[in-house]
């Protein structure tokens, strides 16, 4: 698990990669959840995950989103480390202040949706703008209002979460963080929790994202066609590495490994 | 027949009056302290540093495991012998304070552990630090879920307020006390001032009840 690997102080190429993941290593007491990971995002990149339960696709956002702290490697993000920062000419675990000033480029959705309960569905996107970029709250609400306007939750925006539907809080909650203008943004199987007619409302959103913003995207899923759809690229993990991955074409159409292919027709035979 | 006078209740009536609002001040200033530095006992417990963690913990379960009355005396009589020598006022702000911020940061801890994970790793994700977290996000959820208990020891600091005669707080047991020994009659003076803490406590557990339904309300829940 300590294995040390000689890391870069920063990922050089023009342009590097968003996201790097070099050798990353994540454990649970005894149970090793993410496997000496390497992974490259380029920026503008759709990237999916797909995976069975419990192969690590969730560990993977929550590390790039620094809401736990990895075991071993380092995560670049726009070619410069966000897990460890430099000192003394070697990369060290980031402190807090470190993390504050990195995590600014990614912004996560999640399965439930964590909107904050007694705020409106505007103060809730505007939160982060004012509290955390010190945004003036006049332009904070123009900006808010402008991005609920293209999730199509402007009419509900004095609303509180308790009285929107799933879809509509998802919605919400990807504006919300959208607000925070993220280079990167990481969506956790946001339609899982969804009822089954709400679940295109929100697929909407990501494909408009998609196609008029030059955004990151990291996105674990369980809705194949989704992923095919939209995906630049489809990873697919197994036990905690990545199996399989290439554009949704050959993860899909022509799979080369035989946990893919089991994988793929135990999903599809479940519809 | 009881040997009830009512001259006497008239005659006693504004010294219990001026004792009243001395009781009502007593549980309202403890409970200023006991709300704030409760708030501050739940959270060092979730600070950062263990040893300071540990030292609130252990402190809060030692006032919680040992009797009011014998912090009051203790807070007034052995302070002097360590050169601190304090009014019964302050030394009953102090004791009753204290006392009840540690019953108070158990409701606190309770209603910070009621908010979902999911709510800080919504704040992290949006990179609020800590006590943005807790200022914005964990305290305003904590709350609904604390009001049961604060209005509860609301009335419990109320109604413990009389420990203070002990050292001379001019409440209504002490006043009452007083009374029935310059007169050497009791059975008005007590009486009066059961009357008195009834008329309080109920109405103030039914409006506490009406700001918890408020409050939630006003929070969205
Ligand atoms: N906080 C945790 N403590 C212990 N085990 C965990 C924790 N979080 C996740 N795991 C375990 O890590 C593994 C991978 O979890 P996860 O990344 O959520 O999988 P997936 O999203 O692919 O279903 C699972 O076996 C899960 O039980
Ligand atoms: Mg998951």
């Amino acid at each position: 698990m300590t294995q040390s690997f000689d890391h870069p102080l920063e990922i050089t190429g023009t342009p590097p990669p968003m996201v790097s993941f070099r050798n990353v290593c994540k454990a649970y007491g005894s149970l090793v959840v993410l496997d000496n990971l390497n992974l490259d995002i380029n920026a503008g990149e759709m990237v999916s995950i797909i995976g069975p339960s419990g192969s690590g696709k969730t560990t993977v956002l929550r590390m790039l989103m620094t809401l736990e702290q990895i075991n071993g490697g380092v995560i670049y993000v726009d070619g410069k480390p966000l897990t460890h920062m430099p000192k003394h000419g070697k990369l060290v675990p980031a402190n807090q202040r470190h993390l504050r000033q990195r995590r600014v480029d990614i912004g996560m959705c999640f399965q439930h949706f964590n909107l904050f309960p007694h705020m409106t569905a505007l103060e809730n996107c505007m939160e982060g703008p004012v509290q955390v970029l010190g945004m003036r709250k006049p332009e904070a609400r123009a900006r808010c209002e402008e991005l609920l306007e293209m999730v199509g939750m402007i009419d509900k925006k004095d609303q509180h979460p308790s009285r929107l539907s799933g879809g509509q809080q998802q919605r919400v909650a990807i504006a919300r963080a959208l607000a925070m203008r993220p280079k990167v943004m990481l969506f956790d199987e946001v339609t899982s929790a969804l009822d089954p007619e709400v679940i295109g409302e929100v697929t909407e959103v990501i494909r408009k994202l998609v196609s008029e913003h030059n955004l990151t995207m990291l996105m674990v899923t369980h809705q194949m066609g989704f992923a095919r759809d939209i995906s630049d690229r489809v990873c697919f993990f197994y036990g905690g590495k990545i199996e399989e991955q290439g554009p949704p074409s050959q993860i899909f159409g022509n799979p080369e490994r035989e946990r893919t292919q089991q994988f793929l027709s135990a999903v599809r035979e479940a519809i | 027949m009881f040997d009830w006078k009512w001259d006497f209740v008239w005659e006693i009536m504004p010294r219990l009056l001026v004792a009243t609002g001395n009781t009502l001040l007593a549980a309202g200033a403890g409970y200023a302290i006991a709300i704030v530095l409760g708030l501050v006992f739940a959270l060092a417990q979730r600070g950062p540093s263990r040893l300071l963690a540990f030292v609130v913990r252990e402190l809060v379960e030692f006032i919680r495991s040992t009797p009011l009355l014998l912090q009051v005396f203790f807070v007034f009589f052995v302070g002097p012998q360590f050169g601190i020598r304090l009014s019964p006022w302050t030394s009953g702000m102090i004791a009753i304070g204290l006392h009840y911020a540690c019953y108070l940061s158990e409701v606190y801890r309770g209603g910070i552990e009621s908010v979902p994970r999911g709510q800080w790793e919504a704040s992290t994700a949006l990179n609020m630090s800590t006590i943005q977290t807790y200022r914005r996000v964990i305290i305003p959820q904590a709350i609904p879920s604390s009001l049961t208990g604060m209005g509860n020891y609301l009335v419990g600091i109320f109604k413990d307020t009389p420990m203070l005669s002990v050292i001379g707080v001019a409440e209504l047991v002490h006043t009452a006390n007083a009374i029935g020994s310059e007169h050497y009659r009791f059975l008005e003076p007590l009486t009066l001032v059961g009357l008195i803490f009834l008329a309080i406590s109920l109405p103030a557990a039914g409006l506490i009840r009406l700001l918890e339904g408020y409050v939630r309300r006003k929070l969205g829940m």
